[in-house]
């Protein structure tokens, strides 16, 4: 049974298992000075130079795990300490180059920047360099190496910059809290900020229920997650935990699906607005197409709301696999809908916080959506899904020309586009994650199979059209 | 008066949805569009006995087949 992709995760996960283990007991206060002692707890470092700079660390993480800096209105912090500061110096040749005769990398430099010197080893003039990585491609030996940081690379919108200590450094106008970097750093130096603390709070405040109800809305995602159980168990686990009961995101994401059609073949042109770091990008560095962004809320807002109507004074947490969605709740528009985000990740914590071994558990059942709604937790789906509900809603007329975005880049490259007029597209379906939101830097997993999960738990559903899923709903 | 069908997903796969639409048409056909109410909400915590609707207060488990009998029993007896 392996829950976790890296150790990185692995480590995090410890952390915010200890600090809601003492939360739930109300001995938070009392004892969190000595968490980091007990997760490092010899003294031979295993991770670091030495125990006190793990426990160090650890310290900063509890700190994010009980919500971080609140002076930081990023979701997503690095941890200076915990920075190895790599290496930055881009494509460099290392000691493989064998000083051979072919000269691929020569040939291949457009800017002329790879010269050789007396023993025919090659060297990059980093003046002309423009890191395209074309040599380090074409070179037999893999002599050529690129020194640039994981989290530089991992941020295609280019918002990590070294700071003067040479730690990394988040420019916060730029950052859409994606959370690729904290997936890809190896040291686990970027992280996300939880919101744990507030859930456990909402949770023991309604006194089981009976005070208000605690909903948690899922992503559709989760069917990707938790492989070592079934879906069953893990909605078993989640009312364990405390929650009055489970709703699929994916019921919002039908009615998103629904409206957006509608929206779409009355404006003409459109940008999806599920995605909230895809919907940040666009409102930072294409202001001029924000206007084109769908009017829905997220899908999980929207099912938020729905619920806060039929049950006012209700809690409602988003359980799924993004960081950018602990930005998006707290933003007005959706704060009177979302209390709280957590990830996959901090689910599993809190599960094991209070020894819920959800493999023993009984299965109960989520059943609220279509398979339409449910297969927005993957790049396309939400493209799948608008041609359904075209369809659903008997337009014809309309020439549905949809671009599908896999990644912040793909994206970038067709705002570009409409920003020129040349996107030859009328709808963009933007998801800042590779492969969408089973690529959530708060998936427990990040695995190959994940798309055909999804598809099948799409096909699992009982509602076969959209109309059918969001029939229920209309309840005036 | 007010009727609300539990939606949550154990009643969903009972048939609430089945039953809402079949609410809507029994509301519709006997114009009680005014004196009947129609809600929803996720989940009533006795999913065993579902599908649950509640009557104003008093509580009842219906089948989509029980529902147009249940209507005309509860409902219609009473507006």
């Amino acid at each position: 049974m392996r829950k976790f992709d890296t150790k990185v995760q692995y480590l995090k996960y410890k952390v915010l298992r200890e600090v809601a283990r003492r939360a739930w007991s109300g001995k938070l206060i009392e004892e969190v000075l000595d968490i980091p002692k007990a997760i490092v707890s010899g003294n031979t470092p295993t991770m670091r130079c030495c125990v006190y700079k793990e426990r160090a660390i650890l310290a900063e993480r509890v700190k994010l795990a009980m919500g971080g800096d609140k002076n930081n209105p990023n979701v997503i912090e690095v941890i200076d300490i915990a920075c190895d500061e790599c290496p930055m110096g881009g494509y460099e040749v290392t000691q493989s180059c064998r000083g051979c005769l072919a000269h691929r990398c020569e040939d291949v430099c457009k800017r002329g920047a790879i010269s050789f010197d007396r023993d025919h080893v090659a060297h990059i003039d980093k003046s002309k360099c423009v890191e395209c990585g074309q040599c380090a491609k074409v070179c037999p030996y893999g002599a050529i190496a690129d020194f640039k940081r994981p989290c530089e690379r991992s941020c295609k919108i280019k918002a990590i910059k070294m700071s003067e200590t040479k730690a990394a450094s988040i420019d916060n106008n730029k950052c859409i809290s994606c959370g690729a970097c904290v997936y890809q750093c190896p040291f686990g130096a970027i992280s996300d900020k939880s919101f744990i603390l507030n859930v456990i709070d909402d949770i023991i405040k309604s006194e089981n229920n009976s005070k208000y109800k605690v909903y948690a809305v899922v992503a559709p995602s989760i069917s990707s997650q938790f492989t070592y159980a079934k879906l069953g168990q893990v909605i078993k686990g989640i009312k364990e935990l405390g929650f009055y009961s489970v709703v699929e995101a994916a019921l919002g994401a039908d009615m998103v699906a629904f409206s957006e059609a509608k929206e779409l073949a009355e404006k003409g042109f459109l940008t999806s607005s599920c995605c909230p770091a895809f919907v940040q990008y666009v409102k930072t560095q294409f202001p001029q197409l924000a206007e084109h962004i769908s009017h829905n809320l997220s899908p999980a807002a929207t099912i938020s709301k729905y619920i806060k109507e039929t049950d006012p004074g209700s809690k409602v947490i988003f359980i799924g696999p993004c960081t950018a969605k602990k930005s998006e709740f707290q933003k007005p528009e959706v704060k009177p809908y979302i209390d709280s985000v957590i990830t996959f990740e901090e689910l599993q914590a809190l599960f094991d916080s209070r020894d819920i071994d959800i493999m023993t558990l009984e299965e109960d059942v989520l059943d609220n959506a279509s398979y339409y709604g449910r297969i927005f937790a993957r790049s396309g789906g939400l493209t799948d899904a608008v041609t359904q509900a075209l369809k659903e809603h008997g337009i014809t007329d309309f020439d549905f020309k949809p671009v599908s975005c896999d990644g912040i880049e793909a994206c970038r490259t067709a705002l570009l586009k409409a920003s020129k007029n040349v996107l030859g597209g009328n709808f963009i379906e933007g998801m800042a994650c590779v492969g969408g939101c089973i690529g959530g830097a708060g998936c427990l997993t990040h695995g190959e199979k994940n798309k055909n999960e999804v598809d099948a738990y799409g096909m699992e559903a009982m509602e076969k059209s959209i109309k059918d899923a969001i029939g229920i709903l209309n309840l005036t | 008066m007010k009727i609300t069908v539990c939606i949550g997903s154990s009643c969903h796969l009972k048939g609430s949805r089945q039953i809402v639409e079949e609410l809507q048409y029994l509301v519709a056909k006997n114009n009680l569009k005014e004196k009947v109410e129609l809600g929803g909400t996720f989940c009533m915590g006795d999913c065993k006995n579902g599908v649950c609707v509640t009557l104003d207060d008093k509580k009842f488990s219906l089948t989509p087949e029980t529902t147009a009998e249940f209507f005309e029993k509860e409902v219609l007896a009473k507006v």
